[in-house]
């Protein structure tokens, strides 16, 4: 009853946005091509914000992705331009990837660190470690093999639409193949299972003898990984690296997470809410865009509409007794 | 504690004793009747024990005293006048004040500081005055004759006892509305050092001579008897008898708190018993010093013991959830101290506490029955989902839950029902030991007799079982025998069968004062 009203409520709102850019930007919004455009942009986002729907499911969060992705990206960078081939490059800025998020775990699980203060530090950390290795600038140039920059340009060809080749980039097929592994382990598996039992109640978890410690620790290796991935793909498709190209993704990324949960059962990070989180503010963002209004008026915008949806699920909730 | 002698008489008869009416007051939950007729007379410069069995009443009346509750029916007068308790604040102004043994404080802050909670800070030119304010503190402190609290410590160092002192010392900081006179003491020494205790005594003995009375809640017969002018015991939700100091004896109060129907709740016991399953040599964990026992199959081994004993630790320990020496072997096989390798070892748990350390409130309930069983109920790490389905609708019918379905959030169900959906937590792996804590706290009476059926029902299917309960007539209907927890030990073993409430109380407080 109340339950499903709030679940629908965010969706109803979702066809609404979409309805209301269809109308107002006819011919532009709802074609193939604009939708096509938007998985590429988006496909980082969604990357970093499945990695996150993870951790939160645990209820902890990860603040230091967008820097993790900064640094991945100038790693590779690095490396590229020291003559190393692709597949080095790609191993080295993953790995840094999970270290960090070891790094992350550690903290958070075997020192008890809050999660907010442990990866407040490490954002910083590895923020300031992406600026030492780029030396402070963007690298760009013939260093970047075309190897790695062609990747985000291909896609699988769909055919032709209005005489004009359509294709599904790269990125949004490898961001959708992170949804389904990412489905997959937080769905189908025991682990998955556990994880939402830590964050449903961690003391009740422990008693019925699951790893808190250890389980904490690994969730942090998939937001490390996944914002290093974020970084790898960023930096593919613009060529280039400098050390605060990720820095945007871990806002968009919580609160996507955030706008799921109001799509859920219980306000459950899931991660296919997620990804509706990730399509709300796309399509936000690209139609209000499209309708040439003011960046600064879209970011009001976009903040208010975030509230508005999370305010109604709490409310929602509150009527259930549930906190 | 200083020992000092009870204050000059400048305020004890500042003022006429204050008298505190309550009669017939009768509360109804639902259906149930938690005080039918309860009555009280307190009095200032009085202390006044207030005894009865666990269901008896008690926290009712002393939520009704607090304005928490708004009595069904039933009179109450101060000083002659009519009082009215709807809500909290009423029952500030009338002067009661109330401390739990849980006591709240806000570790942070200093002691003065906590002692101000309720007030407003000394102020000049807008800024706290720390100076009067410690002061304030000191002299509050003074008047109780509490000299080892610095007011300037932080509240964090201080001990269960010590912010029990500071918590009353602080109705003594002046200018804070109506003056307190009525202190409600709910089992204040369940978490208290015997010294401690010593210091709430004195200061217990301070607030009577300045005039005040002491409601004084325990389960602890020696306090009772040592601090009490007046004992009133209740059963059933009804006043049995109020007693003089002159006129108390140790028998009479158990007799009086004792006495009530067994009825039909319990099912009858085979006394089939098979080999020895669980085993336990030489367990340590704080408050137990050294404990040592064997549950056979088929077998329900009670625990009894004040609260504090040991009974929640003993359960706790045995399913690895806090660390512990010595052995715990399950059909002849060393368990090592984990949760995971207990439950795996064929041990289950039903805890205390079922929202906090149970279940999962928001997720559907079939997520709570298979959480333990994980490991059993996928492939290769991929849930089996037919298999949890039918685990789950299978257990659900065997504890006659009560749900919509396994999707079900356990925040929708009745406290009887989540703690079925528990039980059925137990049984969805093959148990072999099963470690029940209060296995019917909160719960109504069908769901209560449903679970005595189950427990007993698994019993005589071989699975050894231990029941840790503060609830007599259960232990008595329920079990074969009852291992007595006194001194960090188990101190006596009773067979259940023939005990009666009196002999088992008696034995409880008998194992205290030796």
């Amino acid at each position: 009853m109340g339950q499903s009203l709030r679940s629908y409520g965010t969706l109803i709102g979702v066809a609404g946005i979409i309805l209301l850019f269809w109308v107002l930007l006819p011919g532009t919004f709802m074609t193939a091509r604009n939708w096509l455009n938007m998985s590429q942009q988006l496909s980082m986002l969604i990357v970093v914000a499945s990695a996150m729907t993870v951790v939160m499911a645990i209820g902890d969060f990860d603040l230091s992705v967008g820097a993790m992705a900064s640094l991945a990206g100038v790693v590779a960078a690095v490396l590229f331009v020291q003559g190393y081939g692709v597949p080095v490059a790609l191993l080295g800025a993953l790995m840094v990837g999970v270290l960090g998020g070891a790094l992350n775990g550690a903290l958070v699980s075997l020192l008890g660190i809050l999660p907010f203060v442990a990866t407040l530090a490490t954002l910083t950390i590895f923020s300031g470690a992406a600026f030492m290795a780029s030396g402070g600038k963007t690298i760009s140039g013939k260093g970047i093999p075309d190897a790695f920059s062609g990747f985000a340009k291909g896609g699988i060809a769909l055919g032709t639409i209005a005489d004009k080749p359509a294709v599904l980039p790269w990125l949004s097929v490898l961001a959708l193949g992170v949804v389904a592994v990412i489905w997959v382990v937080l769905e189908q598996t025991a682990y998955g299972r556990r994880l939402y039992a830590i964050g449903g109640n961690m003391e009740a978890a422990r008693l019925a003898g699951v790893k808190v410690v250890r389980l904490r620790l690994t969730a942090f290796l998939f937001t490390g990984a996944g914002a290093a991935l974020a970084g790898l793909m960023y930096a593919s498709r613009v060529a280039s690296a400098n050390p605060t190209q990720g820095d945007g993704l871990m806002l968009t990324a919580i609160a996507a997470v955030f706008l799921g949960m109001t799509m859920t059962p219980g306000g459950q990070p899931r991660v296919l809410a997620t990804l509706t989180g990730v399509v709300v503010l796309g399509v936000l963002d690209n139609g209000l865009t499209q309708l040439q209004v003011d960046s600064y008026l879209r970011e009001v915008l976009v903040g208010a509409i975030i509230l508005v949806a999370v305010s109604i699920s709490a409310i929602g909730r509150r009527s259930l007794g549930l906190r | 504690m200083d020992g000092a002698e009870p204050p000059a008489g400048i305020f004890v008869n500042r003022k006429i004793m204050r008298h505190l009416v309550l009669t017939g007051v009768a509360k109804a939950y639902g259906a149930t009747l938690a005080l039918r007729s309860a009555s009280l007379d307190l009095r200032g410069g009085e202390v006044h024990a207030l005894m009865g069995e666990n269901g008896a009443g008690k926290s009712t009346l002393i939520r009704v005293l607090a304005g928490l509750e708004r009595a069904d029916a039933g009179q109450l007068t101060l000083d002659g006048v009519a009082l009215r308790l709807t809500r909290p604040e009423d029952a500030a102004a009338a002067g009661f004040r109330f401390l739990h043994q849980e006591v709240q404080v806000v570790p942070g802050l200093s002691v003065a500081e906590n002692m101000h909670l309720a007030h407003p800070l000394p102020q000049r030119w807008g800024l706290v005055d720390w100076r009067r304010l410690y002061r304030a503190a000191d002299v509050a402190l003074g008047e109780l004759g509490i000299g080892h609290i610095d007011p300037r410590a932080g509240m964090a160092g201080l001990g269960a006892g010590d912010r029990m002192l500071v918590r009353i010392a602080a109705t003594m900081i002046a200018g804070a509305g109506p003056e307190p006179w009525l202190y409600v003491l709910d089992e204040p020494t369940a978490a208290l050092t015997q010294p401690e205790a010593e210091r709430l005594f004195a200061v217990i003995g301070r607030l009577v001579a300045r005039g005040a009375g002491v409601l004084y809640v325990s389960h602890r017969m020696d306090e009772v008897m040592r601090l009490a002018d007046q004992v009133t015991v209740l059963r059933d939700g009804a006043l049995v008898s109020t007693v003089e100091r002159a006129a108390m004896d140790r028998d009479r109060i158990i007799f009086d708190m004792t006495g009530r129907e067994l009825g039909t709740l319990f099912p009858a016991r085979s006394g089939v018993t098979g080999a020895v399953v669980l085993e336990v040599k030489a367990m340590c964990v704080p408050p137990l010093a050294e404990v040592t026992l064997a549950v056979r199959a088929g077998e329900v081994l009670g625990l009894a013991g004040l609260s504090g004993s040991g009974r929640n630790a003993l359960l706790k320990a045995l399913i690895g959830a806090v660390p512990r020496r010595g052995r715990v072997l399950v059909d002849g096989v060393a368990v090592a101290a984990t949760p995971q390798t207990a439950w795996a070892a064929g041990m289950a748990y039903v805890p205390r506490d079922r929202r906090a350390e149970g279940v999962m409130l928001r997720e559907g309930l079939g997520r709570t029955v298979v959480l333990p069983h994980l490991r059993e109920m996928s492939r290769a790490g991929f849930l089996d989902h037919p298999a949890q389905s039918r685990v789950v609708a299978d257990r659900a019918a065997k504890v006659r839950l009560k749900a919509r379905g396994a999707g079900q959030p356990v925040a929708e169900l009745s406290g009887g029902n989540q703690q079925k959906v528990l039980f059925a937590r137990a049984l969805a792996g093959r148990p072999r030991v099963l470690l029940l804590d209060e296995p019917t706290r909160g719960v109504d009476v069908a769901a209560k007799a449903d679970i005595y059926a189950l427990i007993r029902g698994l019993a005589d299917q071989g699975v050894a079982v231990i029941v840790a309960s503060s609830d007599l007539p259960e232990l008595i209907g329920l079990c074969d025998r009852i291992g007595l927890l006194q001194a960090g030990q188990i101190g006596r073993e009773m067979a259940a069968e023939g005990l009666t409430e009196a002999a088992l109380l008696a034995a409880i407080y008998e194992g205290e004062a030796a």
